[in-house]
C-alpha cells in the first residue's frame, strides 16, 4: 500500500487530531481527547507501520542507502526514501525537505509504536485532560518531524517545538518539583540548541544551504579543519545532552523524577533517541575526519556513561530515577558502539537505542505501575509486592532482564555486536594521542565490560527488594494489572522476546545504510584484526559465516 | 536416519513445553506437570535414539554439525547458530534429559502442593531446554546464550520460594556471583572473536591449529574462559553461591546444582580443549585442586544435610576441573574430567533426591533432627548408600573408576614434574575427607536412634514418583562406567584427548578418528617449547619439564596402581574415622571440636570467605557508587545548577541597571537566560486554558507564516 506523502502524513497527523480537541467545545472537551488521542495515535503507529512493511517490500539493494553518502542509490534518483521536497522560505534557501532512510524508518517505528503505548498510562489523567492531550500531540509532531527532516532549519523546528510541550507536560502535569525539572529541561535543551544553531548558521553562510544530502556531499569545509572541528563539536554537544551523556546527564533523573509515567516513557523511549540519531543524521556523515579524529573522546565519554550511570543507579533510592540513571548507562553503551566505527559497532549501536526504546519504557511503566498504587517510589519502603501481583512480577521480570541484557531478549544481541564491534575497533584519537596516551579500544571494551555486571546488580538488588521478600502489610490489598497496564506491557514485552530471537527482523531494517555510512570511515571500518591471517580469516567469514 | 533435524528437536520439544506451560500451563489438568514430564520422556528417547546412533557403529564418529544463519553483523555477513553433536555433547545429552526426566518425576511428588507448583515446572522446562541448548551449540555465542539463560532459571528456581528472605538473597547472591564469571566469559569471547573472525568452535580451533590464533590473546581467552566456568561450576572463590542455592526445593538443587548447570563450566572447558594453552592447564589443575580439598573440608562440620551435599558438588568440582587441567599434560586426565562429570551428575544427582525424600518425611534439613531414618525409609535409605558408596569411590560402582583415574593422573603428573606434589596430595585427601563426611552423614541421619522423636514418627517413605527415580538413579550409578574399555556393543562414548585435540587439523575439516590404541599415541603433543627463560620459574619453565605421554605406558600402569591403593586407604580411613567418631562414638566430635576450637570455628564459617567478599569487594562498591551518587548530585549537577544561579545573579544585576541606571526597560532581561526562565514562570499561570491559547496561536502563527512564504 503506497500512500502519497506519508511522511507528511505521519508528521501533522497529531497536529489535526490537536485541532480536533481544541474544537470540542466545554467539558466534552475533557472527556473526549483522551479518545481522540488514541486515535490519533493509532492513526500515526499504522502509518509508521506500513511505512516500515512498505520499507521491507523493497528490494533489499534499493534499502542500502544512507541520506547524502554516495554509492548506494535511492530510487527514482531521490535523496532518499518516500521524499517530499518543497519550496518554503524560498530566498533563503529553506525547503520542507522531508525523507528516511533504513535508520529512520525503524526510528519512525518505535515513535509510532512508543507514542500509542504511552496513551494508555495517562489514560486517567485527572488534571486538564484536553490540555495534556493537545500537548502530547504536538510532542509527536516534533518528535517525528526531527526523525525525518532533512533541511537543517527544518530540523531545529521541529527541534525546538518537542521541546515546548515537553516543558509543558513536566511542567504542569508532572510531581512535587515539577517546575525545578521542567525549566532544567528546558535551559539545559536549549542551550545545547543554541550551539546547534550557530553551527547551522556558520554552514549556511559559507553553503548557502540548509540541506542535510547536499551538505553531506560537500563535506564541509573539508579544507579548513579547525572550523569543520568546531561545527562538530557545536552538533555534538547539542545531541549529546540529548541522548544524555555524561557530563551532560543531570537533566534527565529530575525530568524523568518529576514526568509523569507517559512522558518518562516518551523521554527514555524516543526522546534519548532523537540524540543519538542527530549524531548518525548530522555528525558522522558530515563530518567525517572530525568524527575519526575526536572518536576515541566519544568512546571514553560513552565509557564513562555506562559504567558512571550503573554507579549511581546503584546508589539511588528513588525507583524511578535508579531507572533514570540505567539509560544513562545503556546509552553510554549506544555510544560506544558508534564510536567503534566498523560494521558490529554501528549497527549494534542503532539496535540498542531501539532495544533501550522497548526495556526502558518499559521500566518506566514498570515504575509507574507500582506508583499508582503505593503513591511513592522508595524502593526501601517495598517488599514482597510480587507475592500480591504475580502477573506484574512476571513482566517485570521480563522487563528487568530484558534490561540487563538477558539472551533470548532483545538487549543482548545489541549489547554482544556493540562489545563487539568495539573491542576489534581500531578506532584512535587524535586529541589524547597529543597528550601522549593512547586508546586502546580492546581495553576500554574490557572496562565497559563492568557495566555489565553493575547493571545486574543494580536491577536484580531492586528487584529483590520491591517484588521479593516478605509482603509488607501495607501492601496487601494492591490489585494485580487492570487491562489498560497489560495493554501497555505486554506488546512490548513480546516484541522484546521476539526481537531477541530474531534480531534480523530489526537489524535488515537499517544495516546496509550504516553499511553506506561507513563507506566515510574506510580505514577503520575494513580492518577486522591486527593478526594478519587472522584477517585473512575473517575475509573469508562472509562465505563460511561467523 | 538420524540427522540434525532430530537433533535440533532435543533443545526445541522442551523450549516448546516451556512456551506451553507459561501459556497454557495453568489451565491443564493438574498443572500440567505430567505434560512437562512426558515432554521429558519425549526428549529422553530423542536423545537416547541419538546417542544409539553414534555409538553403535564400530568404525567413525559420525559427527552432526549443521548450522544456519542468525542475525546478520552486515548484510549478508550472518553470525551462525548451529548445532554440534559428537560423542562429547551425545553423552551430555542423554545425561542431561535422564536426570530432568527423573527430577520431573520426582518432583510431581516432593513439590505437591506447592503455592507456585506451575511455575515451578515451567521454569523446569526452560532450565532444560537451556542446558540441552548449551551442549549442542556449535559456537561459543549461542553456548553463551544458553549459558545465561540457564542462569536465569537457576536465579528463579533458587528465588522459588522468594517470599523467605533468605530465599530472596540466594537468588541473588547466585546471579551475581555467576554474573561476574559470565562477564569474564564474555570478554574472552570477543576476544576469541576479533583473533579469529568467528564464534564457532570448528573455525576456532582451526585457527588454533592452524596457528592463527596464539600467544598472549590465546592465553587470555583461556583463561577468561575459565573464569565464567569458575562461576558457574562454583570454583574457588566464586564458590560462595552455591551453598546458599540450597535455599531452592530439593528437586532444583538435584538438577541444577549438582548434575547440570554447575557441570556447564566443566563442560566448557572440555569443549574448549583444543583452544587451551599450558598455563590456563596449570591454573585450572590447581584451582581444582585446591576447590576439591577446601570444600571437602568444610563439608565435614556442616550440619544442614543439603549443605554438606552442596560441598561436596563443590569438591567433586574441583575434581573434574583437576582431571581436564592434569589432561594438559597426562593423557588420560581429559578422559577422567569428562566422566567424572557423568557418573558424578548420576550418583549426586540420587543424593540430592534421596535427601529430598529425607527432608519431605521428617520435614527438616538439620541432621540435629534426624537419625534411625533407615527403618522408616528403606528404599531411600538403600539408594542413598550405594550412591554415598560410588561417591566416595569403592569399587565397582562408577566413582571409584573415574576418580581413581583422575588421582592417576595428578600422580603421574607430580611423578613427572615434583614440583606439582601439591595436586596428588590435595586429591587424595579430598577422597579421605569426602568419605568421612558422607559416612557422618549416613550415619547421623539413618542409623543411631532419633534425635527428635515427634518427627521420627511422622516420618514415611515417599511415593513411588519419588522412590522409582531413585532407584532409577542407583542402578546408574552401579553401572560400573569406568576405565577406557567399550561398553557391551557401544563404543566407548566418552572422548579421548587425541580425538578432540586432533580433529582440528591444520586443513580444518573435521576428521574422522579412528578409535584404536596406535592413533592415540600419534597423537601426543610435543612438549611446549619455552620462549626466553627455559630456566625461570614461571608457568612456562615448569611445563617444559613435562612430557605427555601415551596411554598405558609403564609410567601411567604404576599410577594407576598408586592411585587405586590411595584412594581405597582413603575411602576406609574416612569411613573408618566417621564410624569411630559417630557411630562407636570412641571419638567424641564435641571434644575435637573443643581442642581444635580455632580450626573448627574457622571451618563452620566457610573459611570467612563471605565476610571477605563483603568487606573487600561489596563495601566498597557500595561506598563508590554512594560517592558516584554524591558527586553527581553535587558536583555535576552542582556546576549546572551554579551556573544557573550566577546566570540569575547577573541577569538581576543587569536588571538593577537597566532599570536604575539607564532608567529602560525590564525587557533586556529577558535576552539573560534566567530572564526567559522567569518570564516563563509568570506565563505559568496554573490555568491551562491560557497555555492553550498560547500554543494554538503559535501554532496558527507558524503555519500562517509558513503558509504565507509558501505562497509567496
Amino acid at each position: 500500500m503506497n500512500i502519497p506523502c506519508i511522511l507528511t502524513w505521519i508528521v501533522f497527523a497529531p497536529i489535526i487530531g490537536m485541532v480536533a480537541m481544541a474544537l470540542v467545545p466545554g467539558e466534552r472537551g475533557n472527556r473526549w481527547a483522551r479518545w481522540i488521542s488514541l486515535i490519533t495515535a493509532f492513526v500515526v503507529f499504522v502509518l509508521s507501520t506500513i511505512l516500515l512493511v512498505n520499507y521491507y517490500a523493497l528490494a533489499p539493494e534499493l534499502r542500502g542507502g544512507f541520506i547524502g553518502i554516495k554509492g548506494v542509490a535511492f530510487p527514482d534518483g531521490a535523496q532518499s526514501l518516500y521524499e517530499q521536497r518543497v519550496a518554503w522560505i524560498g530566498e533563503y534557501n529553506i525547503w520542507y525537505h522531508v525523507g528516511v532512510d533504513g535508520l529512520g524508518v525503524l526510528m519512525l517505528f518505535l515513535t509510532g509504536l512508543l507514542s500509542l503505548l504511552a496513551v494508555f498510562p495517562a489514560w486517567n489523567i485527572a488534571k486538564a485532560p484536553r490540555g495534556y492531550h493537545m500537548m502530547y500531540m504536538l510532542l509527536i509532531t516534533g518528535m517525528m518531524g526531527v526523525f525525518v527532516a532533512l533541511d537543517l532549519f527544518l530540523f531545529y523546528v521541529f527541534w525546538e517545538v518537542m521541546l515546548l510541550p515537553m516543558y509543558f507536560l513536566i511542567g504542569i502535569w508532572g510531581g512535587p518539583r515539577k517546575e525545578y525539572a521542567a525549566i532544567k529541561f528546558f535551559l539545559y535543551t536549549f542551550a545545547g540548541s543554541v550551539l546547534m544553531l550557530l553551527a547551522i548558521i556558520v554552514l549556511y553562510m559559507k553553503y548557502h544551504t540548509f540541506s542535510i544530502p547536499e551538505l553531506i556531499a560537500i563535506a564541509p569545509f573539508s579544507d579548513s579543519l579547525l572550523t569543520a572541528h568546531l561545527l562538530f563539536w557545536g552538533f555534538f554537544i547539542a545531541f549529546a545532552i540529548k541522548v544524555p551523556m555524561f557530563p551532560f546527564h543531570t537533566w534527565l533523573p529530575d525530568a524523568h523524577v518529576e514526568a509523569p509515567t507517559a512522558i518518562s516513557v516518551i523521554l527514555a523511549g524516543v526522546l534519548l533517541k532523537l540524540g543519538a540519531y542527530g549524531i548518525l543524521r548530522v555528525n558522522f556523515p558530515m563530518f567525517p575526519i572530525s568524527t575519526q579524529t575526536f572518536i576515541g573522546i566519544i568512546a571514553l565519554l560513552g565509557v564513562i556513561s555506562a559504567i558512571y550511570g550503573a554507579m549511581v543507579a546503584m546508589a539511588q533510592t528513588d525507583f524511578k530515577k535508579l531507572v533514570a540513571y540505567s539509560s544513562v548507562s545503556h546509552m553510554g553503551l549506544v555510544m560506544l558502539g558508534m564510536a567503534a566505527l566498523n560494521a558490529e559497532g554501528l549497527n549494534g549501536a542503532v539496535f540498542q537505542m531501539f532495544n533501550h526504546g522497548i526495556s526502558a519504557s518499559m521500566m518506566f511503566m514498570i515504575v509507574g505501575v507500582v506508583y499508582e498504587r503505593a503513591h511513592h517510589r522508595e524502593i526501601a519502603r517495598f517488599g514482597g509486592i510480587g507475592l500480591q501481583m504475580p502477573r506484574y512480577l512476571t513482566l517485570a521480570i521480563v522487563a528487568f532482564f530484558a534490561s540487563l541484557g538477558l539472551p533470548g531478549l532483545c538487549s543482548f544481541i545489541s549489547e554482544v555486536m556493540v562489545f563487539l564491534g568495539a573491542f576489534k575497533s581500531q578506532s584512535t584519537a587524535a586529541v589524547p594521542q597529543a597528550f601522549g596516551w593512547t586508546f586502546n579500544m580492546s581495553y576500554l571494551t574490557m572496562a565497559a565490560a563492568f557495566a555489565l555486571i553493575l547493571g545486574a546488580a543494580y536491577l536484580l538488588y531492586t528487584m529483590q527488594r520491591v517484588y521479593l521478600g516478605k509482603l509488607k502489610p501495607e501492601y496487601a490489598d494492591f490489585k494485580d494489572l487492570n487491562r489498560l497496564e497489560y495493554l501497555q506491557l505486554v506488546p512490548l514485552a513480546v516484541l522484546a522476546l521476539v526481537l531477541g530471537i530474531f534480531p534480523n527482523l530489526a537489524l535488515n531494517v537499517f544495516n546496509g545504510a550504516m553499511g553506506s555510512l561507513l563507506t566515510l570511515f574506510p580505514a577503520t571500518g575494513a580492518a577486522t584484526t591486527a593478526n594478519g591471517v587472522a584477517a585473512a580469516l575473517a575475509a573469508s567469514a562472509p562465505a563460511m559465516g561467523m | 536416519m538420524i540427522d540434525w533435524k532430530i537433533a535440533i528437536l532435543v533443545p526445541i520439544l522442551p523450549a516448546l513445553g516451556f512456551f506451553i506451560m507459561l501459556f497454557f500451563g495453568g489451565r491443564m489438568p493438574r498443572k500440567g506437570d505430567w505434560f512437562a514430564t512426558g515432554i521429558m520422556g519425549a526428549t529422553l528417547a530423542l536423545s537416547l535414539s541419538i546417542f544409539v546412533h553414534l555409538f553403535k557403529q564400530n568404525s567413525a564418529y559420525a559427527t552432526i554439525l549443521e548450522s544456519t544463519p542468525w542475525f546478520n553483523a552486515a548484510p549478508g555477513r550472518p553470525f551462525l547458530a548451529g548445532i554440534l553433536v559428537d560423542n562429547l555433547s551425545a553423552l551430555m545429552i542423554v545425561m542431561i534429559s535422564t536426570i530432568s526426566f527423573l527430577v520431573h518425576l520426582f518432583s510431581i511428588g516432593y513439590m505437591h502442593g506447592d503455592v507456585r507448583y506451575h511455575r515451578f515446572f515451567t521454569v523446569l522446562q526452560l532450565f532444560t531446554a537451556a542446558m540441552l541448548a548449551l551442549v549442542l551449540a556449535d559456537n561459543f555465542l549461542t553456548l553463551y546464550v544458553a549459558w545465561e539463560i540457564m542462569g536465569l532459571c537457576s536465579y528463579l528456581l533458587i528465588g522459588h520460594y522468594f517470599d523467605k528472605q533468605s530465599a530472596a538473597n540466594a537468588s541473588l547472591k547466585a546471579f551475581m556471583t555467576t554474573r561476574i564469571g559470565d562477564v569474564l566469559m564474555f570478554v574472552g569471547i570477543l576476544i576469541i572473536f576479533t583473533q579469529t573472525g568467528s564464534f564457532r568452535f570448528e573455525n576456532v580451533f582451526s585457527a588454533v591449529a592452524a596457528g592463527t590464533f596464539t600467544g598472549n590473546w590465546q592465553m587470555w581467552a583461556g583463561l577468561l574462559l575459565f573464569g565464567g566456568a569458575m562461576g558457574k561450576s562454583a570454583q574457588f572463590p566464586l564458590h560462595i553461591w552455591l551453598p546458599d542455592a540450597m535455599e531452592g526445593p530439593t528437586p532444583v538443587s538435584a538438577l541444577i546444582h549438582a548434575a547440570t548447570m554447575v557441570a556447564a563450566g566443566v563442560f566448557l572447558m572440555a569443549r574448549s580443549y583444543p583452544m587451551l594453552t599450558p598455563e590456563v592447564f596449570l591454573v585450572m589443575a590447581y584451582v581444582g585442586g585446591f576447590t576439591a580439598i577446601f570444600a571437602a573440608t568444610i563439608g565435614i562440620v556442616m550440619d544442614d544435610i543439603k549443605k554438606v551435599l552442596a560441598y561436596s558438588t563443590i569438591s567433586q568440582l574441583g575434581y573434574m576441573m583437576l582431571g581436564l587441567g592434569v589432561g594438559g599434560f597426562i593423557f588420560s586426565g581429559y578422559t577422567s574430567g569428562v566422566y567424572h562429570l557423568i557418573t558424578h551428575a548420576f550418583f549426586k544427582a540420587c543424593l540430592f533426591l534421596g535427601s529430598g525424600s529425607v527432608i519431605h518425611a521428617v520435614h527438616s534439613q538439620s541432621m540435629s533432627q534426624m537419625g534411625g531414618l533407615r527403618r522408616k525409609l528403606p528404599i531411600t535409605f538403600a539408594t542413598f548408600i550405594i550412591a554415598t558408596l560410588a561417591l566416595t569411590g569403592l569399587p565397582p560402582f562408577s566413582g571409584f573408576f573415574t576418580k581413581d583415574s583422575i588421582i592417576a593422573g595428578s600422580i603421574q603428573l607430580s611423578g613427572q614434574n615434583s614440583a606439582h606434589i601439591l595436586l596428588p596430595i590435595f586429591s587424595v585427601a579430598a577422597a579421605a575427607l569426602t568419605s568421612f563426611y558422607m559416612f557422618r552423614l549416613i550415619i547421623l541421619t539413618f542409623f543411631g536412634t532419633p534425635r527428635d522423636e515427634a518427627k521420627y514418627a511422622h516420618a514415611h517413605e515417599s511415593p513411588w514418583t519419588m522412590a522409582l527415580p531413585l532407584m532409577i538413579l542407583t542402578a546408574l550409578s552401579i553401572w560400573p562406567m569406568g576405565g577406557h574399555h567399550d561398553w557391551f556393543w557401544f563404543r566407548n562414548p566418552v572422548p579421548l584427548r587425541s580425538e578432540v585435540v586432533s580433529r582440528y587439523t591444520p586443513e580444518g575439516s573435521i576428521l574422522a578418528v579412528a578409535h584404536d590404541k596406535e592413533q592415540k599415541a600419534v597423537f601426543v603433543e610435543t612438549p611446549q617449547e619455552s620462549h626466553e627463560h627455559p630456566e625461570a620459574a614461571s608457568p612456562r619453565g615448569l611445563i617444559t619439564a613435562m612430557k605427555v605421554v601415551p596411554i598405558h605406558e609403564p609410567e601411567e600402569e604404576h599410577a594407576h596402581h598408586l592411585a587405586v591403593i590411595f584412594s581405597l586407604c582413603a575411602f576406609f580411613l574416612g569411613l573408618g574415622g566417621a564410624y569411630l567418631t559417630y557411630s562407636a562414638r570412641k571419638i567424641s566430635a564435641e571434644a575435637m571440636a573443643r581442642r581444635f576450637r580455632p580450626v573448627y570455628v574457622l571451618l563452620l564459617n566457610k573459611y570467612y570467605v563471605d565476610e571477605f567478599f563483603q568487606i573487600a569487594v561489596i563495601r566498597p562498591l557500595m561506598r563508590l557508587c554512594g560517592l558516584a551518587a554524591w558527586l553527581d548530585r553535587w558536583v555535576v549537577d552542582g556546576a549546572v545548577n551554579a551556573t544557573g544561579r550566577v546566570t540569575k545573579v547577573l541577569s538581576y544585576i543587569a536588571g538593577q541597571f537597566d532599570r536604575i541606571i539607564v532608567d529602560g526597560a525590564v525587557n533586556g532581561v529577558a535576552n539573560s537566560v534566567a530572564g526567559v526562565g522567569r518570564n516563563l514562570s509568570r506565563l505559568q499561570t496554573g490555568r491551562v486554558g491560557n497555555y492553550l491559547v498560547f500554543i494554538l496561536a503559535g501554532v496558527v502563527f507558524l503555519g500562517g507564516f509558513m503558509f504565507w512564504m509558501a505562497v509567496k
